[in-house]
């Protein structure tokens, strides 16, 4: 604990640490000498091939795969062409970039899963350089050929290769290059000589005169900044659009460096690089100093968000600038508060007085909460689970004292050490910072162990964290089951329990992308056993019919009650099947069958309805009669000439009656056995339309009206013929003769039925159709037979 | 603009943003300059959500009618057919193409495959730049009342055995339980309220684990058949709304009115010239008088007008009172409001004479009085000589159909003489072609056979009361009051089911179609409502296959008694009224 600061050097205003992250568990015998390594950011995993150059059929590469601490993941021999390059992509996959343009990809566990290639014109030129790179787009490699040509690739995963405008003067390799990602695109930085070429020709502002090449680059982590080493020995800083110059220092070191990269934390206090050559590293910032380590043996730097790894055959370390949370409290004769605090937890454990001596010094300042923060902070930068420990007691103890500090940051700065000590272990190998930590955030994280397998840490993160159950717990569940199907030594039953015994009721499970996998690795039963757990029929319909299994998929699209499923179901019934099994496996679905029909709009529908009309016994019957109907008004339409077919019954007797054809209409009504009342009604109202008034009279005389006489009052009075009406008013029934009367204006004749039928209701709608210039005697006499009424 | 959405228990709103948003989503997503070409049926519609002017903010410059032939020149980069899915809109879209301009469809509310499928076949699919779905499920349609507004749900769940409608229901439900949490109580009655929940209870397990963390706004969800209740939409409905639908038909909130009563008498033009074109009016809560009549039986109207014709003219009054300046700006700041109130007034008054005019008429007083019997119980089981009148004189056919329907409905099925009878009667009067109506009718069960010899529609009448002799329609103390003594059966079933809950009814429950259920969606914990004391529930309840106006008046009725202790949203496929469902029903239509 006292030597906290044992390991600090002073550069500028800052100062740089190295910490050993760990002792490497692998076994080198000749360290990383002639070994093609790469080893991803966020303390992922390394790769190593042994001797790449080096090609003869008995003795073959080997490719091996660590974890940050060493631990072997994959070795296997390499049997394919000439590797120039190898890379990570962000999902932990293994690039392997050969000499033809060809790039091949592995996961962490060295199993094969794609390739692709860079171009074909790559073929003869062959691949000098390659780098992998990374963007919000995902993972991307630049090459450039013999030719002196480059091709770009953005994201591995949807592949377009953009080829590079030639490079104008440049006489063979060009001295070094880096990519760059600006502006939403991603460009390749070309040093010839002093010279940069982006797409335009640009130099560096205020590049040291003396140098006349530029020999290497490297661009910041965040592609914000780049660095030039030219072969005067400076370094010059800048920003990566080229538009500021930062610093330039000069190393006095004239050989081109094997590797530099920045050495940058976000809102960090200085630019700085590291530079390594054979044997040492620098350190260089905004001052004319630098710092010198010594290397053993061959090593690689790793740039990192915040600060830069370097791994050799035997140790793996970490080169950062002293976060300021640290450098306040550790700095020898620090009085920033959290310095302090520390101080004052330290006398309290001792028991000593001056604990309140230094707390009162602080909280007279007011800065007990700040003194916190600090601490809090600077234990997220530690490594050491000690230090980590005393910080963190000191800001509990600081925080006794104050009355209304947020809990939350040191609760979740507990939580999250917790979770980086565990993945820092040696036995995971994953050496996170916090910074990376919150960069990369826990849902990448627990992607990154999921790939390595690592289910059941990776669970406990997620419990411990209170991950969401949907986007922890379950995913991870799923992983480990997609992995599980592909235990080919096990049976389908036992993987089948197994499976649903653990993901059980844990939500949100994609049971579909568990089948689909084991659908893909050939285990068509396991598939469907799995799917019978899914509870999205959408999901499940899709697989059913790629493993053939349609009428599963017809009843599940049935059971989702999504019709367009359903149809795309029939659909494809309909192509692989013939036309029999096809409607008979449609006849036990009877929503597929109507859906069918729909799709077949008309053709089909009619013929069912023929079907059921058969059925049918009403039907078939009035079919019959409609077919006699239009024999009829066809035979009549010849005869007489009159317009007839299409007409309904009632309709064709109304025309025969309004033509003359009297004896014509007489005879539909007998054959279709019109219902007397409606023939009556249906005569009368031609009639009337034709004021045939002499027919009607007739027509009523002819026998007793099966509709009364009101009617015929009425309907006289309709076509304004009062005279004809009142022929019929001594013929309605008692109870409508109030209605008849008024019908014809004739109030004294309806005050006198009303009046005689003693009915309430019916003097007060003939009083209601009294006028002031009614007789006066008339209105009396109905309200006296109204109080009578009343009373009875 | 639509503010009125927002006053209720449970603020619409919400949901008619989330849809305008999506939309110009989508609007945005084909950059430049665009004329829509419209499914014309989905205008309607689309005016609840949007009208023209958000349209125009996204450089929408044109808007045409989808029909055959070629789209009209128009100097626009992008053209985008918003369509429903429907296979022969497909070939009139094929027919429109025409390069070179970027084209887009746009599927109300889902894209289809079957559709798909139709304009590969047409060979014009890979001519479409984007071809999207806009999710319109539930549109707000008032501050208390959702629609689908499709036309033909019950057609296609009853009669057509196609259910995507339901589909769309319970994906709407599920958008909507997105928006205003999980509804932790569903109660249902009918094979379609069983289908709908089933569908959202699988939909909840497919999202499970993505728990919603909204406090719910709904206590309840009920799910009722329309076949549940064939009665209610047969009969004619008596209050203020009811009726102007009945008569006029309000189609997506806007109603059409003869123009002649609404012509502006202004001193010195004396009637000059009469408008011919229709009066079209917006009918919404966003009209106060409109919202305080809308649901009151239309005997009690006049009496409101009046009441409000005095509080307006007294308001206007008050300009004689104003003495001091300040006094007089106060009244000058109130005039828009008033004059707002006065025309609104106007109009009211105007509709509520022509509705008069016809329900003072005999012939709408003859067909109330059969109406009425049947729903009393009244010979159902004979011809009805009025219905064979009516046919005589060829009335509409639409009104026949409602009564006859009517009758086999209150007696549980006629006996096969009368029934053929009837059937008989209509094909030869309005011709053989109406057998397809009538055999779809059968099919939905609004025409049938009697089967058993056992009734049982008075039960249910008597045990639901159904029928109230003294319904009062001035000052109602129970829903009756929407059709002048019936108690609509749905509402009924709603009124119980909040008290004392529907084991007490558990007999008549059995008798009507289809099975009733309870379902409880687990909520997360920390989001168990804890209630004020009063604080009243909130129930949605949706109508599969429409639900008409007097319905709805019902509903709020309940909703604003004193001790009801229960509030209710209502949502819908489609409102409907009888003569409109009948339609829907018919396979050749005939204008009425």
């Amino acid at each position: 604990m006292a030597f906290v600061t044992a390991n600090w050097n002073p550069l500028g205003e800052a100062f740089y640490r190295k910490i050993e992250l760990y002792e490497m568990g692998w076994n080198l015998k000749d360290g990383l000498r002639e070994c093609l390594v790469a080893a991803a950011p966020y303390g992922g995993p390394i790769a190593l091939l042994k001797e790449p150059q080096r090609r003869s059929p008995s003795v073959r590469p080997q490719l091996e795969i660590y974890s940050s601490s060493g631990v072997a993941m994959a070795s296997f021999p390499w049997k394919s062409g000439v590797v120039k390059q190898l890379g990570w992509t962000v999902c932990d996959d293994l690039l392997c970039i050969q000499e033809d343009g060809t790039v091949l990809i592995y996961d962490l566990f060295g199993n094969f899963k794609r390739h692709f290639s860079m171009g074909n014109e790559v073929g003869q030129s062959q691949v000098v350089e390659a780098k992998v790179f990374h963007s919000p787009y995902g993972t991307g490699v630049a090459i450039v050929t013999g030719a002196s040509r480059f091709t770009l690739a953005t994201n591995i995963d949807d592949l377009k290769l953009r080829r590079l405008p030639e490079v104008p003067g440049l006489q063979g390799a060009p001295t070094c290059w880096a990519v760059l990602t600006q502006d939403r695109q991603s460009k390749v930085l070309v040093a010839t000589g002093a010279d940069l070429f982006i797409l335009d020709y640009t130099s560096p502002p205020g590049l040291s005169p003396q140098a006349t090449s530029i020999v290497h680059m490297c661009v910041s982590f965040s592609y914000k900044y780049l660095a030039l080493f030219t072969d005067s020995g400076h370094l010059w800083m800048g920003t990566a659009n080229l538009k500021e110059k930062l610093s330039e220092v000069e190393t006095k070191v004239r050989n081109p460096p094997k590797q530099m990269a920045w050495c940058r934390r976000p809102k960090s206090q200085q630019p700085s690089v590291v530079i390594m050559w054979d044997g040492h590293i620098l350190v260089a910032g905004e001052c004319k100093n630098t710092i010198s380590y010594h290397l053993e043996g061959v090593s690689i730097l790793v740039p990192e968000l915040d600060g830069v790894r370097i791994i050799n055959g035997t140790h793996h370390e970490l080169l950062q600038e002293v976060p300021a949370s640290c450098e306040e409290i550790f700095k020898i004769a620090s009085m920033a508060p959290g310095a302090l605090l520390l101080e004052a937890h330290k006398e309290y454990e001792k028991e000593s007085q001056k604990a309140d001596e230094y707390l009162r010094e602080i909280k007279e300042q007011n800065l007990l909460g700040e003194a916190v923060k600090q601490c809090v902070e600077a234990a997220g930068h530690e490594l050491e689970a000690e230090t980590q420990k005393t910080l963190l007691r000191a800001a509990s103890f600081g925080k006794c004292f104050l009355s209304n500090f947020p809990p939350e940051p040191f609760v979740s700065m507990c939580r999250d050490l917790r979770v980086l000590n565990a993945v820092r272990d040696y036995t995971v190998g994953i050496p996170l910072t916090h910074t990376q930590f919150k960069q990369m955030t826990v849902q990448v994280l627990i992607d990154r162990l999921v790939y390595r397998k690592l289910y059941p840490l990776a669970i406990e993160i997620c419990r411990y964290l209170k991950t969401p159950e949907y986007q922890g717990v379950s995913r991870v569940l799923k992983h480990w089951a997609c992995c599980k199907v592909q235990q080919k030594e096990e049976a389908d039953e036992v993987i089948a329990r197994a499976i649903s015994l653990k993901l059980g009721e844990a939500a949100g499970i994609s049971y579909s992308e568990i089948a689909t996998k084991a659908y893909e690795c050939g285990r068509t039963e396991l598939a469907i056993k799995l799917l019978e757990f899914e509870p999205r029929s959408g999901e499940q319909v899709p697989l059913l019919l790629k493993m053939k299994r349609s009428q599963l998929a017809l009843s599940k699209a049935i059971e989702s009650g999504d019709t367009d499923l359903v149809y795309t179901v029939v659909t494809y019934l309909k192509n692989e099947m013939n036309r029999g099994d096809f409607f008979m496996t449609l006849r036990n679905q009877p929503v597929a069958l109507s859906l069918y029909r729909q799709a077949q709009i008309g053709h089909l529908q009619s013929a069912v309805d023929e079907y059921n009309k058969a059925k049918n016994e009403f039907a078939a019957k009035a079919t019959e009669e409609e077919m006699r109907l239009l024999r009829f008004q066809k035979k009549l339409e010849e005869e007489k000439g009159e317009s007839l077919v299409g007409f309904s019954l009632h309709d064709t007797i109304r025309t025969l009656l309004a033509v003359g054809l009297h004896k014509h209409a007489e005879q539909l009504y007998k054959d279709f056995r019109v219902p007397d009342k409606r023939y009556w009604w249906l005569k009368l109202t031609a009639l009337a339309e034709k004021e045939d008034w002499e027919e009607i009279e007739k027509f009523a005389k002819s026998k007793k009206s099966p509709i009364g006489y009101l009617p015929f009052v009425e309907i006289c009075v309709k076509h304004h013929n009062k005279y004809e009406a009142k022929k019929y008013v001594s013929r309605v029934t008692p109870e409508q003769k109030v209605k008849a009367h008024l019908a014809v204006g004739d109030l004294e004749g309806a005050a006198d039925a009303a009046i005689e039928r003693r009915n309430d209701g019916e003097i007060s709608t003939v009083l209601s159709r009294c006028s002031p210039s009614t007789d006066r005697a008339l209105v009396e006499r109905l309200n006296r037979a109204k109080a009578t009424a009343a009373k009875k | 603009m639509a503010a009125h959405l927002s006053y209720g228990r449970v603020n619409l709103n919400i949901l008619r943003e989330a849809a305008r948003k999506e939309l110009r989503e989508f609007l945005d997503k084909c950059a430049g300059s665009k004329a829509i070409v419209w499914d014309e049926y989905l205008t309607g519609p689309f005016g609840l959500i949007a009208q023209y002017s958000l349209l125009k903010e996204h450089e929408v410059e044109k808007m045409f009618t989808l029909k055959g032939g070629r789209v009209p020149p128009a100097d626009v980069k992008n053209i985008i057919f918003f369509v429903r899915p429907r296979l022969e809109l497909m070939d009139i879209i094929a027919e429109n193409l025409q390069p070179p301009r970027e084209f887009h469809i746009l599927f109300v509310p889902r894209r289809s495959l079957l559709c798909e499928q139709r304009l590969k076949e047409q060979g014009v699919l890979n001519s479409f730049t984007n071809i999207d779905e806009y999710i319109l499920d539930l549109i707000p349609y008032d501050g208390d009342l959702l629609s689908m507004e499709s036309e033909s749900a019950f057609r296609e769940c009853y009669l057509e055995n196609d259910q995507t409608s339901l589909y769309h229901t319970a994906k709407g439900l599920m958008t909507l339980q997105a928006l205003y949490g999980t509804i932790p109580q569903i109660f249902g009655k009918g094979e379609c309220a069983r289908h709908v929940a089933n569908m959202m209870l699988r939909m909840k397990r497919e999202f499970a684990g993505s728990q919603n963390q909204i406090l719910p706004v709904f206590d309840t969800l009920l799910l009722l058949d329309r076949n549940v209740d064939l009665l209610t939409p047969l009969a004619t409905q008596l209050t203020y709304e009811g009726l102007i639908d009945e008569i006029y038909g309000i189609t997506n909130g806007y109603v059409k009115l003869p123009p002649e009563k609404f012509a502006q008498k202004k001193p010195g033009e004396g009637g000059k010239d009469l408008p011919t074109e229709p009066k079209k009016l917006q009918l919404n809560s966003a009209e106060e008088l409109y919202a305080e009549i809308r649901d009151k039986n239309f005997n009690a109207v006049g009496a409101a007008l009046s009441k409000k014709a005095k509080i307006i003219s007294a308001a206007f009054e008050e300009r004689h009172n104003a003495k001091t300046v300040g006094e007089i700006k106060q009244f000058v700041s109130q005039l828009p409001h008033m004059q707002a109130a006065r025309n609104s007034l106007a109009n009211h008054t105007s509709i509520a004479e022509l509705i008069k005019d016809i329900t003072t008429s005999e012939v709408f007083f003859d067909n109330l009085t059969v109406e009425q019997e049947f729903m009393t119980g009244v010979d159902t089981d004979k011809v009805n000589t009025y219905i064979e009148d009516c046919i005589s004189r060829k009335d509409p056919l639409i009104k026949i159909l409602r009564l006859v329907c009517m009758q086999s409905v209150c007696n549980n099925g006629l006996k096969q003489k009368v029934l053929d009878h009837y059937k008989r009667e209509i094909l030869q009067t309005y011709g053989y072609e109406h057998i397809l109506t009538l055999n779809n009718l059968e099919k939905v069960g609004l025409l049938k056979p009697q089967t058993t010899t056992r009734n049982n529609y008075p039960t249910i009448r008597k045990t639901l009361k159904l029928w109230m002799e003294d319904a009062n329609e001035q000052n109602p103390n129970d829903i009756s009051y929407v059709y002048s003594g019936y108690a609509p059966l749905s509402v009924r079933l709603t009124q119980l089911l909040a008290r004392p809950g529907w084991r007490s009814i558990e007999e008549v429950l059995k008798m009507l179609p289809g099975p009733h259920f309870e379902e409880r969606q687990q909520l997360p914990t920390g989001l168990h409502k804890k209630r004020q004391q009063g604080e009243n529930r909130t129930t949605l309840v949706f109508f599969l296959g429409g639900v008409t106006y007097a319905e709805i008046a019902a509903l709020r009725f309940l909703s604003q008694m004193e001790d009801g202790g229960t509030e209710y949203v209502i949502a819908t496929t489609k409102l409907i009224n009888g003569t409109s469902w009948i339609k829907s029903l018919m396979d050749r239509p005939e204008p009425f």
